[in-house]
């Protein structure tokens, strides 16, 4: 065959072949990702030399940890004993015996089963907005929560009628998920108020009193809303709703809680700390932060004037200012603008100033994902003769919301982070505040590196919790198959 | 002529008739972007049961037009009227006549965060208040006329340009609109797939629908309108039927559009 001929025809098609060793498996791998160049070389080297400083200079200190003791000096003698003088160990005792500061502040021993179940209660309420749901996976789920409620609740010794009830409410419920699973949205309208009385006690009627301001703003909402509009309905429902709170409720609250004492020992702010108090205001201010986010979003997109300033100015103030300015302002400030003898709690002051810090970086992230809509999908849902809160609700935010996924849960896993920042206004959070306390104590005088890798162990967990969520619901939203 | 949509088929016209009512009526209106005089004293009557096509260079405002008779755009002066109700502020008006307006966009604008069924079933229900069971009823039924009901419960991604397009058509008519807009249906889609849609909008056609449309597909206007408006600068230059529009152009710039077009 000459090499000029132009036409071939091939007589025999050609087997595959393996490909040769240095193409292969592991070998392949390491000469691409560890030694492909010079520099990468080096680099790796470098790298794992400083893997074995660190292993081998911190691995010791975590395995000679001393889990029983009841004072550094113990510790210390304990580890020499074992392990000869000089060796070092981790004293994990110190939070075998402080575990429940770190989780419950000041909070009343006797008490610990109502932050618990208020934390068991929550996940419940939860599940129907962060999953789809059915009987099995409510099920499933409500059981789980069952079973670690009552082996948390048996290990913060609950006397025995607490229990008893306790487990009767939860049988209610997973019988509920089992049979109508869509019932359990009741638990996630009600824990506001059930979280609420758990964690402070006091009157059962003052959160039912607040609970009726809600419904009643969603009663005038709904009588109104056709005559009026979505936004003049909810304001005249949120006046209405005010004037309750503000002047009526305590008329009709006091006297019902005079004639029927319903209620639990009440437990003050102060007493709060740790990561109930980290929970506490995290929790809440990412719940409440999202709504007021979107709303501001929307309100820097609207065309009307004044509602458009008002929503930049707002957002761009809050973000000039640093949140420790903020808590400050919460702490401080505000009690000289109220009325002299209004008790206006911190935590609840702590958590509004942070809500509106998150909920002004949220705007943004959903303002971003707002403009990386087409123009497009507002026109398909004018011409189809949606209105403004319609379309808003069913076609522009289900999908900016979910551009904005990883934006947003960043906000929330730094706003949970910031959470330890009250220290500095005097609340006992359980990075700073607890670990203070417990340093504080004779017999944890020098102790240094464990409370912090405790404390950022469970920091880790939540927030990488929170992370690998957000990657679940990125994917689950995909739709464009493209 | 060099068309390769040419409409071979049969059309029936049995049902094909332009009552004396009138659907649309536009007096002396004017348009302007900022300081850019869109649409210049556009006047045009449409009677029900009209299929009118509109063509025009591009920038010459036939989008715009179209989009001002359910309110897309606003119209600075004159006067529009849908099925007996005026443009105006009053967002009461303009709901009402986007209730029995249908559009159908270049593209295709589909809600892809929903099911094909559920992006028909969408505004009967949030916005007629109809009965989920019966909205799905009709949007099958809309569905399998545009010949995709087995696609129903897929998402708007996973189908091609031809057959979404044909599911906006599907949504639209689920609102049971009395007009239809459709501005470049085809312009985004490939070949082999304007056929189908095509073939959409005659069935529409022949079933009495009134019908604007922006197209450039020359065979489709020829076999199916019944008047051709040619727009350039913002201005109706010529209107005509079909055969007089396209054998005998009376203006210059109609006749150097249709040499452009048709390839002459
Ligand atoms: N939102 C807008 N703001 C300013 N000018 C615009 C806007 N939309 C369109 N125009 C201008 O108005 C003119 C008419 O636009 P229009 O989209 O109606 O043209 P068209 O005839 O539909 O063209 P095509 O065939 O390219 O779609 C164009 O010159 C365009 O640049
Ligand atoms: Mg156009």
């Amino acid at each position: 065959m000459s090499n000029n001929n132009a036409s071939f025809v091939r007589t025999e098609m050609l087997g595959s072949q393996e490909p040769p060793t240095s193409e292969r498996g592991a070998i392949k791998w390491v000469r691409e990702n560890l030694f492909s160049s010079a520099l990468n070389s080096i680099l790796t080297l470098l790298g794992v030399a400083a893997i074995y400083l660190i292993i081998s200079g911190s691995l010791p200190w975590f395995l000679h940890g001393v889990w029983n003791a009841s004072s550094m000096g113990e510790c210390r003698q304990i580890v020499a004993d074992n392990y000869g003088e000089g060796a070092s160990g981790a004293c994990w005792a110190m939070i075998h015996e402080r575990w429940h500061q770190y989780m419950f502040g000041f909070y009343p021993r006797e008490l610990y089963w109502r932050p618990v179940t208020a934390f068991a209660l929550m996940i419940v309420s939860l599940a129907p907005v962060l999953y789809y749901n059915n009987r099995r996976t409510d099920t499933v789920m409500t059981g789980v929560v069952s079973v670690l409620l009552m082996l948390a609740l048996w290990g913060v010794n609950t006397p025995g009628s607490v229990f008893a009830a306790v487990f009767l409410l939860f049988a209610v419920i997973v019988a509920v998920a089992r049979v109508a699973p869509k019932y359990l949205v009741w638990v996630t309208i009600l824990f506001p108020a059930v979280g609420f009385l758990l964690l402070w006690g006091g009157s059962v009627w003052s959160p039912v009193g607040a609970m009726a301001g809600f419904v009643l703003i969603g009663i005038t909402y709904s009588l109104t809303k056709d005559r009026l509009g979505v936004p003049v309905g909810t304001g005249v429902g949120v006046i209405i709703a005010s004037i309750w709170w503000l002047f009526i409720q305590s008329h009709v609250t006091g006297p019902l809680a005079s004639a029927m004492n319903l209620g639990f020992e009440k437990v003050d702010s102060d007493q709060f700390g740790g990561f109930l108090l980290a929970f506490v205001i995290g929790v809440t201010a990412i719940s409440a932060s999202l709504p007021v986010g979107i709303l501001l979003a929307l309100g820097r997109r609207s065309d009307m004037p004044l509602i458009k300033a008002l929503s930049v100015g707002f957002i761009e103030f809050i973000r000039g200012v640093p949140l420790i300015t903020m808590l400050f302002t919460a702490s401080l400030l505000l009690q000289y603008f109220l009325p002299p003898q209004t008790k206006f709690d911190l935590i609840l002051r702590v958590i509004i100033l942070v809500t509106v810090f998150s909920a002004a970086y949220i705007a943004e992230v959903i303002r971003g994902g707002l403009a990386a809509l087409p123009k497009g999908q507002y026109e398909a849902a004018d011409a189809l003769g949606l209105d403004y809160w319609q379309a808003q609700r069913l076609i522009i935010m289900p999908q900016a919301l979910k551009i904005s996924i990883p934006g947003i849960v960043s906000s929330f896993i730094g706003l949970f982070k910031d959470t330890t920042l009250v220290a500095l206004v005097g609340l006992a959070d359980p990075l700073q505040g607890i670990t203070k306390i417990v340093r504080a104590d004779i017999n944890w005088k020098g102790i240094y590196w464990e409370p912090y890798i405790f404390v950022g162990l469970i920091f880790f967990v939540v927030c990488f919790s929170m992370s690998r969520y957000s990657m679940y619901l990125e994917n689950k939203l995909k739709r464009d198959h493209r | 002529m060099s068309d390769p949509h040419a409409v071979t088929r049969e059309i029936n016209r049995s049902q094909m008739q332009v009552s004396d009512e009138v659907a649309i009526q536009i007096t002396s209106m004017n348009k302007w972007y900022g300081a850019f005089h869109v649409l210049r004293d556009i006047n045009m009557t449409v009677n029900r049961g009209e299929r009118i096509v509109i063509c025009g260079p591009s920038g010459s405002g036939k989008s715009t037009l179209i989009r001002c008779i359910n309110r897309l755009e606003e119209h600075q002066s004159g006067q529009i009227i849908v099925d007996g109700t005026e443009l105006t502020n009053d967002l009461k008006n303009i709901d009402k006549v986007r209730s029995e307006v249908g559009m159908v966009f270049q593209h295709f604008n589909l809600f892809p965060h929903l099911t094909i069924l559920e992006n028909c079933t969408l505004a009967p229900i949030w916005v007629r208040k109809t009965p989920r069971k019966e909205a799905e009823e009709v949007a099958m039924h809309f569905l399998e006329k545009v010949k995709i009901p087995e696609q129903a419960l897929k998402y708007p991604g996973q189908l091609s340009g031809g057959q979404q397009q044909r599911v906006a058509i599907a949504r639209s008519l689920c609102m049971k609109p009395r007009i239809m807009l459709f501005d470049e249906p085809t312009s985004a889609l490939d070949p082999e797939m304007i056929k189908e849609v095509l073939d959409t909008m005659i069935e529409l056609a022949e079933e009495g629908m009134t019908m604007l449309c922006v197209t450039h597909e020359m065979g489709f206007a020829q076999a199916v309108a019944n008047r051709v408006i040619f727009m350039d600068q913002g201005q109706i230059v010529e209107q005509n039927e079909p055969k007089a529009f396209f054998n005998n152009p009376q203006s210059d710039r109609t006749k150097l559009f249709l040499s452009q077009i048709l390839g002459h």
